[in-house]
């Protein structure tokens, strides 16, 4: 038997060693960093700080600033997304032909690396090439997601929407096609309408996919980069600058190590209470299901 | 009856509206993919007759992207590779021997992978510059671990449970060590999975953007890194930049061909099947 146990953690040691390193070390090292003022450029190399870094980061506006606009993108993103993906899912309940062929056109963004679909609605919007500035000038709207910032905002949410929204509907389908027949037609004896069959059964049905779904959309949309970056990266000014942009770009101007860590850290913190919180209430409302 | 045959043309008419939305931009990306200059600054005509090969010629042949290509084939077979190996042995023990800590499992692997990648740039840039792995394949390979490799395993253990534990223990009685049992019973069996998993794997490491770009620089860039080098201040070839765009698409559409049905399972972490 302890021969055994010893062949088990045989098993598992190289993964252990390799989430260890990777995983593991890493956060130690934002921790030890996150307490020392350093910056490459700087000749005194690290000083220890103590909690300075995070007694700037609290008072830092530019951070709360794109904070509040990546939740903004969150709330945005996922209440246009979600609706849409249930009212579209539902419409398509039934059988028809033709449905197998829809269903692989809504996968393909799901496969598509970010950076391309960020290239291809580059290729889009562009003031120069793209169609949809040029046909948006016949009509009389200057649209250049350059410059506007209302109009570049917009642009990387109507991104995330054409990204995902293939994603929540595909979702919903398999969620929906699972459900029990028995109450949908015990409705429709009773003389139920659409409405509130949809309402009082379907919701109510579907509630764990649409919890698990919203859920996956909020961390996704909160740390959303790639298309972005490529986009706008950023611009102009700060209207996209999203939590993870502003990262980045503060990384790779500043070189401040120290107050980057704090910030990660506290990026990290955020994460691991929000998907603590969201699935906490998932299992809350399952169980009270 | 009325009322179906319209429901049935209002589903139609929505399901062409959506994929008219979905499918415009990649077939834009594939017109200015086949314009030259020329063409794509003479006013976005909606149609295109004619192929300018040289957009795909020219970055691949003569410029560095056919270098990148190469890295990101090799960065994410290799990572498929050692991820499904890993991942493989480590299920198999999570799933029939009793690990301390394997109930927190499924919440290590949803935080590992929810959490912003921009989180851990700044300690992979300088452990990796301390330890001369940056700028290198195997740093690259071994870095996506950190989303895959917790990905692999919550996919995995789905459906290496889902074996029954009796086959196992005939195995044993048979005279099976351990890892007789695994190779035997347990991988005979979960082969749809493990390529199930295996072409997501492969999938996330092939569109991964942000690690690459801050910890690679000339030998290990991969082809997303390259892409977003084509927006310069000089001004951008955009045909070429939608080529290779194209490109990186490719392997993305071939595999949806294979593992359609399990994307939805792997992207909600098996907790929505399909």
């Amino acid at each position: 038997m302890r021969e055994r146990k010893a062949q088990v953690w045989g098993l598992l040691a190289p993964t252990l060693f390799l989430m260890f390193a990777i995983g593991v070390v890493p956060v130690i090292y934002i921790l030890y960093l996150s307490a020392f003022k350093y910056n490459v450029f700087s000749r005194v190399g690290m000083v220890y700080t103590g909690f300075n870094n995070f007694r700037k980061l609290v008072f830092d506006t530019d951070f709360l600033k794109s904070l509040r606009l990546g939740l903004t993108f969150v709330a945005l993103c996922c209440g246009i997304e979600l609706p849409l993906g249930l009212l579209i899912a539902n419409l398509l309940t039934l059988e028809f032909r033709g449905k197998g062929l829809f269903r692989t056109i809504m996968t393909l963004p799901l496969a598509m690396a970010p950076i391309t679909i960020g290239s291809m609605w580059v290729l889009l919007m562009n003031p120069d090439i793209g169609p949809i500035p040029f046909y948006l000038r016949k009509l009389g709207v200057e649209y250049n997601i350059g410059v506007n910032p209302t109009q570049a905002f917009f642009t990387t949410v109507l991104v995330d929407i054409w990204h995902w929204t293939p994603f929540v509907v595909l979702t919903f389908m398999a969620g929906l096609s699972a459900l029990p027949k028995q109450p949908y037609e015990a409705a429709v004896v009773d003389g139920a309408s659409r409405w509130q069959v949809f309402r009082y059964i379907t919701i109510p049905l579907l509630k764990p996919v649409i919890l698990t779904t919203l859920f996956i959309r909020i961390m996704d949309t909160f740390r959303v980069f790639d298309e972005v970056w490529m986009l706008t990266s950023g611009g102009p000014g700060t209207a996209t600058r999203y939590v993870s942009i502003h990262l980045v770009r503060l990384v790779l101007q500043s070189m401040e190590y120290g107050y980057s860590s704090a910030m990660s850290l506290f990026l990290l913190y955020l994460t691991i209470v929000m998907c603590w919180l969201l699935m906490t209430f998932i299992s809350s409302s399952q169980e009270a299901a | 009856m009325q009322r179906k045959t319209l429901r049935l043309a209002l589903v139609y008419v929505v399901c062409v509206l959506i994929a008219i939305f979905t499918l415009f931009p990649i077939y834009w990306m594939f017109v200015v993919s086949a314009r030259t200059k020329l063409e794509v600054f003479s006013g976005p005509k909606l149609v295109q007759t004619s192929f300018y090969a040289f957009n795909y010629y020219r970055p691949f042949f003569r410029d560095v992207y056919g270098r990148y290509l190469v890295n990101s084939l090799i960065i994410a077979s290799g990572n498929t590779l050692l991820v499904i190996s890993l991942a493989v042995l480590a299920t198999y023990a999570f799933s029939r021997f009793r690990v301390p800590g394997s109930s927190n499992l499924f919440f290590w692997t949803i935080t590992n992978r929810m959490a912003p990648p921009a989180v851990f740039i700044v300690p992979f840039f300088l452990i990796f510059t301390r330890l001369g792995l940056r700028d290198t394949r195997i740093g690259i390979i071994l870095l996506y671990c950190i989303f895959n490799l917790p990905f692999a395993i919550w996919l995995l253990k789905g459906m290496i449970d889902s074996i029954p534990k009796e086959l196992d223990e005939a195995a044993y009685i048979d005279g099976c060590s351990l890892f007789g049992v695994l190779w035997n019973v347990i991988l005979p069996l979960a082969k749809p999975g493990i390529m199930t998993t295996a072409i997501l794997t492969w999938i996330f490491a092939w569109n991964e953007y942000l690690f690459a770009a801050i910890l690679t620089s000339v030998h290990a860039r991969t082809i997303t890194t390259g892409l977003a080098e084509f927006v310069t201040v000089i001004g951008t070839n955009w045909g070429e930049m939608a080529a290779v765009s194209v490109i990186c698409l490719i392997p993305a559409v071939i595999f949806i061909g294979i593992a359609q049905r399990h994307i939805i399972a792997g992207l909600t972490f098996g907790a929505v099947k399909d």
